[in-house]
């Protein structure tokens, strides 16, 4: 009896350290937020009482950490506590209904929602990030120019050096060396891996008909790093290396990264405006059509995507629905200001926002009765 | 009162209804104890197998003999996988395996006491290490001192040819050896100081030198517990996870070099996990476990063998 007992204190242990350490460290800052910039309708956050779960995407963990701290300061009724297990695991556990909501970088399947024991699955919007193509090439600073088809040329192996022709034509006046290309891509299956994977196979259909879209492929060349950290490491160690990371990682970290071509044909380095720009070219995205790479438009930034959260249209539960959406619509509006943004993710257009707020509309109780008005 | 009190009058050999009662409930206990280990091993496999099961129906004999692994094509094979980990884990064994005896034998046979105590308490401390550490020092230090200072003299060689990376299948069998070695050490060293005194002066009776002493009445008499220290030290390798996915470099194909990245059965886990929402994907990679848990087996299964003929060997020789 000994062993069971002791394992269970230890979890639980651990899990009261998370959650000291979380609620420490998204503490600083977040205490004068009760004005509402940029315009976005803060709604009534009044309402009932509920201790909300949610499990999914490691991506969202920071924001929502800071996010459910700050609505918990504003409305003490409702706590949210969400587990970053990642995507697969919060599907599984959405799907199992052991959880209130899941988070998945990229949107459940038609397949994975026929499995969802609570009916009728909506899935919203909630974070947009960016994709940087971070490189270490002695002598050139930030800002290189390349091309989605070169990009995938590079990633395919088949343009093995930086002199190359096809990366000279493109940057006039940059002295690139003849040194080797050692290409980085992520070890751990990812939802940056899925953006960007997307991009190159809208792009090019080697890359497509090759590799493909996916969160974990079969990279032709190159070596892994496991999460941003282990990319950005070895993109930092390996001369002549390029590798891709979560913008977020990128601008906190201060990397130097390369000025992608956009459809438009002009050359864009990312950050928040060009990747909100990318964005809202495509107002109507939904679940199954929700790539967002390789936008028209000469601000966007081409290699962007969102996460997105996911709930059923039926609560049971009265109470914790109607909690549930009102946390979910702050959180795709006024949260995206106060607490998305200074941790470098992209604010959600306002058309966006919009859509989330009209999705969330449509979650009912096991009566009927609309639960966000 | 002692059970050994045979003034008294008691025989001994009949003890007390109580003692009886004790002692069968002291078995019973331990018995459990047996059958609670057993019961995690065939809980955790059978878990394990069952739900690697639509993996292994969907790949068919293709999962252990397949060299491709493409979960977005949900097509699985574990041969880049299971030839990473046996690769790293011998590098790391032949490195550690002379260091690791030979410091035992400094330490319980050369050193001073005093140094002998502080350094050994250094080896216990090594093993108490957690691996993540060995793999962040790896890929931060340890990497970039391979890439630039031996790599460079090492690729003319057939067998490690390529450009110098700071990270890759000898790196991690290099770390390897570094978390094995303590455990090595430790057990070989406490083994040589077990030899009982009166074996040694019996070689120095005869005029033997000390050399001839550790040959002679030293190493026959630790041979099989060394090699079962060198089985623990396989056991750490086999399944080390953190600081091998920190330095292998976590490419998904057979090395073809000793300094080209690869990936063990267990990194690979522990790096696709937790996205794992392609189809099979999650389930393919438990029958990777399994796979690491079956070659467990059959590596411990040579190694008892391997115990077995030594001590016959040692039997007849005494």
């Amino acid at each position: 009896m000994r062993q069971p007992f002791s394992i269970a204190t230890f979890c639980a242990g651990a899990a009261m350290l998370v959650l000291a350490a979380c609620g420490s460290s998204s503490s600083p800052g977040t205490t004068s937020n009760s004005g509402n910039p940029s315009g976005t309708s803060d709604p009534d956050l009044s309402g009932p009482s509920a201790s909300l779960t949610g499990a999914g995407s490691t991506f969202d963990q920071p924001f929502f950490t800071r996010a459910f701290y700050d609505y918990n300061q504003k409305n003490s009724g409702v706590t949210v506590t969400y587990a970053s297990v990642g995507s697969g695991g919060g599907i599984a556990q959405f799907q199992a209904q052991t959880v209130n909501f899941g988070a998945s970088d990229v949107p459940m399947k038609a397949s994975e929602i026929a499995a969802a024991k609570g009916g009728t699955v909506l899935q919203v919007p909630v974070a947009l990030g960016g994709v940087s193509i971070s490189y270490n090439l002695y002598g050139v600073k930030g800002g290189l120019h390349l091309t989605g088809a070169v990009l995938a040329q590079i990633y395919l192996g088949q343009i093995k050096t930086w002199n190359d022709p096809a990366i000279a034509a493109l940057n006039s006046g940059v002295t690139l060396p003849s040194q080797a290309i050692t290409v980085i891509h992520r070890s751990d299956g990812s939802g940056t891996s899925y953006i960007f994977t997307d991009y190159l196979s809208t792009i090019s259909p080697a890359w497509q008909s090759g590799p493909g879209t996916g969160k974990t492929v079969k990279w032709p060349v190159g070596l892994g790093g496991k999460g941003n950290e282990g990319v950005a490491g070895l993109v930092k160690q390996v001369s002549g290396s390029i590798g891709y990371v979560e913008l977020a990682y990128a601008l906190q970290n201060n990397f130097t990264y390369a000025a992608m071509q956009n459809a438009a044909g002009s050359y864009v380095e990312p950050n928040l405006t060009t990747v909100a720009a990318d964005a809202a070219q495509k107002p109507n995205v939904s679940a199954t059509d929700f790539s967002i790479v390789n936008q028209m438009g000469s601000d966007s930034y081409p290699i962007s995507g969102y996460s997105w959260v996911l709930v059923y249209q039926t609560q049971t539960n009265t109470d914790n629905g109607t909690a549930l959406v009102k946390v979910l619509d702050w959180l795709t509006h006024a949260g995206q200001i106060s607490d998305a943004k200074p941790l470098d993710y992209v604010p959600l257009p306002a058309n966006i926002q919009q859509l989330a707020r009209t999705t969330l509309q449509m979650v009912v109780d096991s009566s009927g009765k609309k639960l966000l008005s | 009162m002692s059970v050994g009190d045979v003034t008294g009058g008691r025989d001994v050999r009949r003890p007390s209804r109580h003692i009886r009662l004790g002692d069968g409930a002291y078995r019973r206990v331990l018995q459990g104890f047996g059958l609670f280990v057993l019961a995690i091993f065939v809980a955790v496999g059978g878990v394990l197998f069952i739900q690697a099961w639509p993996a292994f129906r969907h790949s068919g004999a293709g999962f252990v003999t397949g060299t491709n692994w493409d979960p977005s094509r949900a097509i699985y094979g574990a041969i880049p996988f299971i030839v990473g980990t046996l690769i790293t884990s011998a590098i790391g064994l032949v490195l550690a395996i002379p260091i690791g005896i030979g410091a035992a034998i400094f330490l319980a046979e050369y050193a001073p006491r005093r140094i002998s105590g502080a350094l050994g308490m250094l080896v216990e401390l090594l093993a108490a290490v957690p691996s993540v550490v060995y793999g962040l020092w790896g890929f931060l230090v340890l990497g970039p001192i391979f890439q630039n200072t031996i790599e460079p003299h090492i690729n003319f060689l057939p067998v490690a040819h390529g450009p110098p990376l700071p990270v890759g299948v000898l790196l991690a069998g290099l770390i390897l050896a570094i978390m094995v070695l303590p455990t090595i050490t430790a057990v070989t060293r406490d083994l040589a100081n077990a030899v009982p005194a009166t074996s040694r002066e019996a070689v120095y009776g005869l005029g033997g030198t000390r050399w001839q002493m550790i040959r002679t009445a030293v190493l026959p008499a630790i041979r099989v517990g060394v090699v079962g220290a060198v089985v623990l030290g396989l056991g750490r390798a086999l399944g080390e996870t953190m600081a091998v996915t920190f330095v292998i470099g976590n490419t998904n194909a057979i090395p073809n070099s000793l300094i080209a990245p690869g990936q063990t059965m267990a990194s690979l886990i522990a790096n696709e996990f937790t996205e794992a929402t392609e189809p099979f994907h999650a389930s393919a990679l438990l029958g990777i476990a399994v796979l690491l848990l079956v070659v467990a087996v059959i590596v411990n299964v040579f190694a008892r063998l391997l115990v077995w003929s030594v001590s016959r060997e040692v039997r007849e020789t005494v």
